[in-house]
């Protein structure tokens, strides 16, 4: 039990979590503002893996840190633009055109890696984001190391947690984008373009998640390796349910989920050699369907989320 | 510019789309080859080579292939009926483990004509419980099945793991998590002698043959059909929707589950956690290659096992990334979901 409260009390924990919920925060955020103008992207853990390799090779490069997060939002929403033109002006399958931006993504991720890099016993790294210190606020006790020193990527998401919130919920934009997932005929009939729309929506979207990728390169660790989102992409799909569509629900839901993933970390190493390691690692996929199954049925789905527009046609 | 739909749809048609999309999907994926340096239709012609330039290779192939078979058959039947399965790499992990368990712990004693079809029958067993619990999620909780399904993969290769690192842990294996191996006689007799090709591939092959009569000429097929196309529709028609979708789902999960059981049985006697190089991931586009058709299926698997294993002898002899190969077949899925949009509609300015 002690040893349970050492783990809370330790402001390394709260770090962590930060730490851990960024790319999940990118993410669901990136996801959420696709399905609200109803177009459900599950290119997401592609894109994620592309944004990681792209930001790290830039880096790798020459380029600097921001540039390498910029390059890694425009490859997202290059990759975007692919699944809108898909989707959008063809109207196909969503889930299928999804997963194969997905498959794409992340097999052309690991050719141009493998390309550039060849295989080498330890793989090159490059300088990270480092923490930023918040003058004030970085010297209070506890809270101080916990919650304000991060890297900068880490504060931008949670800028733009909000700024999305404001957006959606306060602005014309915001509310042309969710007519569109609501009722597209209606928006249409209100003088909006649901086609621009969505296309807006995939594409801003994508870049969020290419820079949430590029979040675990170029900050959380200083390396590419493939297949290192690990499924952080299909979690943050999971996440938008459980925000039930909302930038604020899902600011909170990536740190509750990072609360649960540091905490199990940190509980792997105080039980190592009792229980499995393997069970904690499970930890994060069960969480996420639990979080599916708890809210699935309250969340408010966008009405038209996954149906194809087209003009004159119902 | 607008679409229009096509009135009706020529049988030519819909045997050039896929030819047309593999071709285009090439055509791409060569741009990439040349960015590195290499000559493309050489590239290309060391992938045909590498794949059927011999009799090891050819049978290599076919081998590849037979899970792909398989896994590219489950995301076809699950497709169909609109039931989204993205886990058959888990459902295919979790048939090979079961078969590892059930032959190192109950029944390796018994004859191999018992032997083998029990644990073939465990292994689809396993891969249905798997995605039952999707499938449940979904009816009872009205959970996307998508990503429960996927973060499913996550969990049962994770779950292996534990059994492998734990009481299925082979003790001759020099501390590496691998499981113990199945009997001698629970291997699968070879079809072709000194090569790997082993009677899966018959199995898989007939199986193809038998889902493609069931979905075209059984009530339970056309009924999968009709909740695919028009959910409402097909209740009201008196559809059983969920009962099915139980059915559906079954025959997935059941299929991807026996992919596991035969790699196991058929090529490598024993489980590791790199047991698969995506094959549940690979079988979704088998599956939309071939529009899914079962039959097709088969040419599509063969297709994608070709590039898989092509690419290896060119990339040791170009110094082209082995990905290529996944690349190309990503593309293929999204050029094939372009091509086949053009047959249901014609442009219009």
């Amino acid at each position: 039990m002690t040893q349970l409260f050492d783990i809370i009390a330790s402001a390394g924990l709260w770090a962590a979590i930060l730490r851990i919920a960024t790319p999940l925060i990118f993410g669901t955020l990136g996801a959420l503002l696709c399905e609200r103008a109803g177009v459900l992207n599950l290119g997401i853990e592609g894109i994620m893996t592309f944004g990681a390799m792209i930001g790290w090779l830039s880096v790798y490069h020459g380029a600097d840190l921001w540039t390498g997060l910029l390059i890694a939002a425009v490859a997202g929403g290059t990759f975007g633009l692919l699944h809108a033109s898909l989707t959008v002006t063809l109207g196909l399958s969503q889930h299928v055109s999804g997963l194969g931006v997905t498959l794409f993504a992340s097999s052309f991720s690991y050719y141009v890696f493998r390309l550039i890099v060849p295989l080498a016993n330890t793989p090159p790294t490059i300088v990270p984001f480092q923490p930023i210190a918040i003058p004030g606020l970085s010297t209070l006790p506890f809270i101080g190391p916990a919650f304000f020193t991060q890297t900068a990527p880490t504060y931008l998401a949670i800028v733009i947690a909000l700024l999305m919130a404001y957006i959606i919920f306060r602005t014309p934009v915001g509310l042309a984008i969710r007519m569109t997932g609501e009722n597209p005929h209606a928006a249409e009939a209100q003088g909006v373009n649901p086609m621009k729309v969505r296309y807006g929506a995939v594409i801003i979207g994508s870049a969020l998640m290419g820079m949430g990728g590029a979040f675990l390169t170029l900050s959380a660790f200083n390396s590419f390796f493939p297949t290192m989102v690990q499924g952080r992409g299909w979690i943050c799909i999971a996440l938008v349910v459980f925000a039930s569509w909302r930038p604020g629900r899902a600011l909170f839901g990536a740190l509750l989920f990072a609360f649960f993933d540091a905490f199990q970390l940190r509980l792997q190493t105080a039980l190592s050699g009792l229980v499995p390691y393997q069970l904690f690692l499970m930890t994060p996929y069960i969480l996420s369907i639990a979080a599916l199954a708890i809210m699935a049925r309250r969340a408010r789905v966008p009405q038209a989320l996954m149906q194809p527009y087209r003009r004159g046609e119902r | 510019m607008r679409f229009e739909r096509r009135e009706h749809r020529p049988l030519y048609l819909l045997i050039a789309t896929p030819v047309i999309a593999v071709i285009a999907a090439l055509a791409l994926a060569g741009i990439l080859i040349s960015i590195a340096g290499a000559p493309v239709l050489d590239a290309y012609w060391r992938i045909l080579t590498g794949a059927f330039g011999s009799r090891l290779s050819a049978t290599e192939t076919l081998t590849r292939a037979t899970p792909l078979m398989l896994t590219g058959l489950a995301a076809a039947v699950a497709f169909r009926a609109r039931l989204w399965n993205i886990g058959a790499e888990g459902q295919f992990y979790l048939g090979a483990i079961a078969v590892a368990a059930a032959s190192a712990k109950l029944l390796g004693n018994l004859p191999a004509p018992l032997l083998i079809p029990l644990l073939l029958l465990i292994g689809a067993i396993a891969g249905m419980v798997l995605i039952l619990v999707p499938l449940w999620l979904r009816l009872r909780f009205s959970v996307d099945e998508v990503v429960t399904s996927l973060l499913l993969n996550f969990i049962a290769v994770l779950f292996v793991s534990m059994l492998i690192d734990g009481v299925l842990k082979d003790p001759l294996a020099f501390g590496w998590p691998q499981s113990q191996s199945v009997s001698d006689h629970a291997m699968l007799p070879k079809l072709i002698a000194r090569s790997r090709l082993h009677i899966g591939l018959a199995i898989a092959i007939a199986l193809a043959i038998a889902v493609h009569f069931v979905q075209s000429r059984t009530v339970f097929g056309m009924q999968s059909r009709a909740a695919g196309l028009n959910p409402a529709g097909a209740s009201f028609a008196g559809v059983p929707l969920g009962r099915t979708l139980v059915k559906v789902a079954c025959l997935s999960g059941g299929l991807a589950g026996l992919a596991g059981a035969i790699e196991v049985m058929g090529v490598k006697g024993y489980v590791t956690t790199d047991l698969s190089p995506g094959f549940g991931y690979a079988g979704i586009v088998v599956a939309m290659l071939a529009n899914l058709n079962p039959l097709g299926v088969v040419f599509a698997a063969i297709f994608t096992a070709t590039m898989f294993v092509g690419a290896d002898g060119m990339s040791r002899g170009l110094g082209i990334p082995t990905y290529i190969a996944d690349v190309t077949v990503a593309l293929s899925l999204l050029t094939m979901l372009i091509a086949l949009f053009f047959t249901q509609y014609r442009i219009r300015r």
